[in-house]
């Protein structure tokens, strides 16, 4: 058994978070081997090498891979995949781009975001916006996964993997990248912030989103939303949290005018302690919270700011 | 150029699911199933691009059971010109994996040579996000996942991509596979004339045999079980009550 992990690589630079949480969810399958794919990779290479139980580190450094297109990364990891039984990764975007491509090549069924090993052909996933979970048993030869990483701890770092550099492969040339739009923020990464405040309808505006960035901000928190807030242009695309958003499980959620739909708690019910304040009282996001609080937002939010 | 939309039935979004007690699956008789959102999306944005002049058909595809048609009358309702039923199961229960959905529908694209496979980004059932991306490699055309704003420029597709990052704009090769997310456009509600103009418009019945496709799961479902339930928790009568709860629990 051995374990291919595509590395989270983003402008060149490691996501530790996600590849080391990918790696601990890994680690009973196998010896896992990690692929750093990208026009600069090699700093993110050697970073990942120091992550505790990664035994190699496959370096594939070309202009070709400069933003992750799934068409030649997905025709990298393929011409790679002989001899791992697991081809894994964290269920970032990226990931869910390309993964599903390459199981596809292969002629196997991919398993997406799944949030528990049971055994090297046996996992669990949540399904119907986590409404059930699944265990699934694959057939296949070679499972393709990714893992949520909101259900796994990171891997401590410490060790010394070998680096080893693999040559470019095919260029398909079916896609072509020409921009990001990326905001940069001093704030925590939101999938793994220790606090994450979320905003919904009930923030009413862009302008007033500001309130919610407030009390991150006092917090030291990441900003979330709802995708009511983030379709009204109130929060951009990247923040919406829920079933076919980002899944964040924080030691502190604080849900600010968001009613609880049950797409918005599939990203959020794993978090530790869930703080909602709603000015309805029969809101349904109170049945998930430890502590609720009927007022206000304008009144509440900026009072415990303040307060904090 | 024809568009292709792949068109799933799905159990309805605002329906609570219910997990039988036998841990054999989630409880799908009588329950309202529609079409998955994404999809409905997915079929806005071609008949957008019909009515902009850069489609010339709309065809929507559905696999599954029988009832599947009536989620095609639904895409012909909104303006598709017409639908092909792959009978592939004839329990809702059984639902066929995007490996081999992607299989069928590879072998659609075979036929009806389509500049573009429009699909939704996930279906809300299995939520495996899987099936655009899967079509793309079988059909060895470009992809472009989650996309947020979608123009058609001659023989190539500029897509704005929903990514973890924020977004990213890439330039795809027609043909190609393009999956919706939530921003892409607000879907129209058919209208009642348009609904009884779809029943006249053509729907053609095969079977994966058809196209010769096994549909036989790769993945055996073990079990099917409810989520852990989270303890209830307090109302708290003021914001200093809150902080106070807060720092008891060391939450700050
Ligand atoms: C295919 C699909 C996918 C989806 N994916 C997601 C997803 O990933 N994430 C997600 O979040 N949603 C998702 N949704 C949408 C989901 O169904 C809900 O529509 C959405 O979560 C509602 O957002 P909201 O709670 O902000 O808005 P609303 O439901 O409108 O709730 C607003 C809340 O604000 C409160 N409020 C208003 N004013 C104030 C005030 N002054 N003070 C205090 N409270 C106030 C109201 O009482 C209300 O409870 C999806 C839907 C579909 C169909
Ligand atoms: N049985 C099906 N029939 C038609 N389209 C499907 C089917 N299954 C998946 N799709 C398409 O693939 C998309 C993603 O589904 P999935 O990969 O299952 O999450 C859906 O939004 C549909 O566009």
């Amino acid at each position: 058994m051995a374990v291919l992990l595509l590395a989270e690589i983003n402008d060149g630079a490691l996501a530790m978070d996600a590849t080391a949480k990918a790696v601990s969810a890994a680690q009973p399958l196998g010896e896992v081997t990690v692929l750093a794919v990208g026009s600069s990779a090699k700093d993110a290479a050697a970073e990942a090498a120091t992550i505790a139980g990664v035994a190699k580190v496959l370096v594939a450094e070309d202009a070709l891979y400069g933003h992750r297109l799934a068409e030649p990364t997905a025709a990298l990891i393929v011409s790679l995949a002989g001899g791992y039984s697991h081809i894994v990764a964290p269920a970032t975007t990226d990931a869910k781009n390309i993964l599903p491509r390459v199981a596809a090549l292969l002629d196997v069924m991919v398993l997406t975001d799944v949030t528990a090993v049971v055994d090297a052909d046996t996992f669990e996933r949540p399904v119907y916006a986590g409404n059930a979970m699944q265990t699934v048993k694959s057939k296949d030869a070679t499972k393709v996964i990714t893992f949520r990483t909101s259900t796994f701890d990171a891997a401590a770092t410490g060790g010394s993997a070998a680096l080893e550099d693999v040559a470019a492969g095919e260029n398909p040339g079916l896609s072509e990248w020409i921009e990001d739009k990326v905001a940069e923020s001093d704030r925590p990464e939101l999938t793994s912030a220790g606090i994450v405040v979320s905003g919904g309808r009930g923030v009413g505006s862009e302008e007033d989103f500001a309130i919610i960035e407030k009390l991150a901000d006092k917090l030291g928190a990441a900003v979330g939303a709802s995708r009511a807030a983030v379709d009204s242009g109130f929060a951009p695309n990247d923040w919406q949290v829920g079933q076919t958003g980002k899944v964040v499980a924080p030691d502190l959620y604080v849900a600010v005018g968001i009613s609880g739909a049950i797409q918005h708690l599939a990203g959020m019910k794993d978090s530790k302690i869930i703080v909602a304040i709603n000015k309805d009282e029969e809101a349904p996001i109170f049945q998930v919270a430890d502590f609720g609080l009927v007022a206000d937002l304008f009144q509440a939010v900026p009072e415990l700011t303040e307060k904090l | 150029m024809k568009v292709l939309v792949p068109v799933k039935r799905v159990i309805d979004y605002n329906v609570k699911v219910r997990v039988k007690a036998d841990g054999s699956g989630v409880d799908l008789a009588n329950v309202k199933m529609s079409m998955n959102p994404f999809d409905e999306i997915a079929v806005e944005e071609a008949i957008r691009l019909k009515e902009a002049g850069k489609a010339s058909e709309v065809i929507a595809v559905s696999i599954g059971v029988k009832q599947a048609q009536e989620t095609l009358r639904t895409a012909l309702a909104m303006g598709a010109d017409r639908a092909i039923l792959v009978v592939a199961a004839d329990d809702v229960h059984e639902d066929i994996e995007p490996l081999a959905v992607a299989k069928i529908l590879a072998a659609i694209v075979k036929e009806e040579e389509p500049g573009l496979v429009i699909c939704g980004k996930q279906a809300i059932d299995n939520d495996l996000n899987a099936t655009g991306q899967m079509l793309a490699a079988l059909t060895g055309f470009a992809q472009a996942t989650n996309a947020n704003t979608l123009e058609v420029d001659g023989d190539a597709a500029i897509v704005a991509r929903e990514v973890d990052g924020g977004l990213q704009t890439i330039k795809v090769t027609l043909p190609a596979i393009v999956t919706t997310d939530l921003r892409l456009n607000e879907p129209r509600y058919a209208s009642l004339p348009n609904i009884m103009k779809a029943k006249k418009k053509p729907l053609d019945e095969k079977t994966a045999a058809d196209y010769g496709v096994d549909t036989a799961p790769r993945l055996e479902i073990v079990k099917t079980a409810e989520p852990a339930e989270r303890a209830a928790g307090i109302m708290v009568g003021s914001v200093d009550e809150l902080v106070a709860k807060l720092k008891d629990a060391g939450a700050i």
